[in-house]
């Protein structure tokens, strides 16, 4: 009989507890609060799926939900396709590569409630840059705390700014590890520059694209920090995303139940979309 | 189909080549038949893959010409040279299936449907690839994927010349053989000149009807795969073709005859120019241990399956022999002799003997 090594076990225990402290833990605790109502005093209550229901019944979080979707619908039309573009635009050899590589991760590596900040700043009517410009030289009325559209327009040039980066680094680590044989072949075929994108340069990037998409999908579905900076879900409730909801209603309101369901079904949402998108995406792959 | 011509061809990767050392092609001056199949032979970094992508147009050389029949196609780009290359990695376009990758060469130049099909079936039949012809490209092995790229170049019918660079090296060993075959067996078929770039002598002297031998950015010799193993032109010729490769013993000529360790050797012929450093090629086919002749020490005898090769000292210098049978015991002292007519004198690396018919 095969005797196998259990050795391996001690050595993964201190990555299990560090992961149970600062996941497994917290994450009860909130089922834990899902499930019951308080009124304070740390006296707790059962409450069943109420809360569950409810939330799932409520207008707020549905207009919450519909916001978060278009926003993170938005930031990937724009974002991938966008990134892509730098990437193929960028230099494989020589010594702009470092340039180009530097620049791009630049935004990167902002924190990003210094990222709020700055386009908060950049787009004040009266000393931003870009408000200035847009109200006293174009003469196109743009004020993020009183117009919704502007808000968002803001919201998504700040996520555009901050994120295509990302993608453009992982696209361009898939294209420069094409061989170049494969152009080659390309050209001896013939084949356009559109030919050599959609059956060379697209297929060998798919990978890390793939990666990239959900990495996006799921920072930009849980994002807070930088709209919360910004426009702290204004005018009105116009860029209240999910997070920034959620943190209202569980610290604002201090309803932990409620915001704990939230949470819940948030996670569930988030963790299903990124499965089914991973799993179309390989399932051609042996 | 043409006949290509290179005229005396330069080939540098630096931008501003200073003397001679800097061409990784020097001096090419060659011509390839119409319907050949040919091999460029030569060690790793030896300039045959530059060459080969110069004849496709993928490098523009730095000097000299490349002609296809009389049209001068040196700036030409690879497109609008009718060529095809097939590389050392298996090149397939991995989301077309095995037809489409067939039929993309077809398509991009605007053929006709309906002769795109009747092509790529008469290509799949040809390459054995009828039953995969609905698979994703992705799915297929190596070895059918290498078919794929031979195939995206034969089925354009008007090709000038297919080129092969290091085809097999991802092929499995059985598989190497029977690709190599079938390479064969289609050259014959459709007589397309073929070039075929290889370090391996096997592959080369299996596949092609000349050989061209590279080394260091020069053509070294041209011949049939006999003409390579019994009289190389250079010293590198006799080292990298045969195996072991012939004996390259050093040799002082006087009064018109050539002395190996104070022994007289007999040669194919006169010798022409005895100048520089003289050394004698013979191969270990060609060396028998005899009653007479030089002695010799066996030192090492290693059997390799139909024939065991006997390495025997000359005072301080090692000869190969072949020999059949049993062999000798380490120690033995024997002589040795060298059969004349195979026995050449080679100055500063080059033959200088004059060829015994």
């Amino acid at each position: 009989m095969k005797t196998e090594n259990q050795r391996a076990w001690i050595f993964v225990l201190p990555v299990l507890i560090l992961v149970a402290f600062n996941a497994l833990v917290p994450l009860m605790t909130v089922v834990n609060y899902s499930v019951q109502e308080t009124f304070g005093n740390n006296q707790f209550f059962w409450a069943g799926l109420r809360w569950f229901e409810e939330i799932l019944q409520s207008e707020r979080f549905h207009a919450a939900l519909g916001r978060q979707l278009f926003f993170t619908f938005t930031i990937l039309i724009i974002e991938i396709p966008l990134g892509v573009a730098i990437a193929l635009a960028m230099p494989r050899k020589g010594l702009w590569v470092s340039v180009c590589l530097v620049l791009m991760a630049l935004p990167l590596l902002i924190p990003w409630n210094v990222v709020g900040a700055m386009w908060n700043i950049f787009t004040l009517p009266k000393i931003g840059l870009l408000g200035w410009t847009m109200n006293n030289w174009l003469g196109i009325p743009y004020n993020m705390t009183v117009s919704p559209v502007a808000a968002w327009i803001t919201v998504i040039m700040m996520d555009v700014w901050h994120w295509t980066s990302l993608v453009v680094l992982l696209a361009y680590a898939g294209l420069i590890s094409i061989p170049e044989a494969y152009y080659q072949a390309a050209r001896i075929d013939g084949a356009s520059n559109w030919s050599v994108f959609r059956y060379i340069q697209l297929p060998k990037m798919k990978r890390v694209l793939t990666i990239a998409i959900l990495l996006r999908f799921m920072d930009s579905f849980n994002i807070y920090t930088e709209p919360f900076v910004l426009t702290g879900g204004g005018p009105g409730n116009s860029t209240t995303l999910l997070s920034i909801d959620l943190v209202k209603v569980a610290l604002g309101q201090f309803d932990l139940g409620p915001a704990a369901a939230m949470s819940l079904i948030y996670f569930v949402i988030t963790l299903a979309v990124s499965w089914l998108f991973y799993t179309l995406m390989t399932r051609n792959e042996q | 189909m043409a006949k290509i011509t290179l005229e005396s061809l330069y080939h540098s990767y630096l931008p501003n080549p200073a003397g001679l050392e800097d061409y990784v092609l020097k001096e090419i001056e060659i011509s390839w038949k119409d319907g050949g199949a040919y091999a460029l032979l030569g060690p790793s970094g030896c300039g045959k893959s530059t060459l080969l992508n110069i004849i496709s147009g993928l490098l523009t050389p730095s000097r000299g010409r490349v002609r296809f029949d009389d049209a001068d196609v040196t700036s030409l780009p690879p497109d609008q040279r009718n060529i095809a290359q097939v590389f050392q990695f298996p090149v397939v376009y991995d989301t077309l299936t095995v037809y489409d990758n067939l039929a993309f060469p077809l398509r991009n130049r605007g053929v006709k449907e309906s002769r795109v099909d009747t092509r790529v079936h008469e290509i799949a039949t040809m390459l054995e690839l009828e039953d995969s012809l609905t698979t994703r490209a992705s799915n297929l092995t190596p070895d059918n994927k290498q078919k794929i790229s031979m195939g995206r170049g034969l089925v354009r019918d008007d090709v000038n010349v297919i080129m092969f660079d290091e085809p097999l090296t991802v092929i499995d060993p059985e598989l190497k053989w029977k690709l190599r075959s079938k390479l064969k067996e289609l050259h014959q078929k459709i007589e397309v000149t073929m070039i075929y770039v290889t370090h391996d002598q096997t592959e080369a002297l299996t596949f092609a009807d000349e050989v061209v031998v590279m080394q260091d950015g020069e053509i070294v010799q041209i011949g049939t795969p006999v003409e390579l193993f019994e009289r190389p032109h250079h010293t590198f010729v006799g080292h990298f073709i045969g195996s072991p490769g012939m004996n390259i013993l050093p040799c002082e000529v006087v009064e018109g005859a050539a002395f190996f360790r104070g022994h007289k050797v007999e040669l194919e012929g006169a010798i022409l120019k005895p100048e520089g450093r003289t050394e004698i090629g013979v191969r270990p086919e060609f060396v028998r241990l005899d009653k007479t002749g030089i002695p010799a020490v066996i030192r090492k005898a290693s059997d390799i399956g139909r024939h065991t090769v006997v390495e025997a000292m000359v005072a301080d210098i090692a000869v190969n022999a072949i020999f059949y049978g049993p062999p000798p015991a380490k120690g033995t002292e024997v002589y040795l002799s060298l059969v004349a007519d195979k026995t050449r004198l080679y100055s500063d690396n080059w033959i200088s003997t004059e060829a015994s018919e």
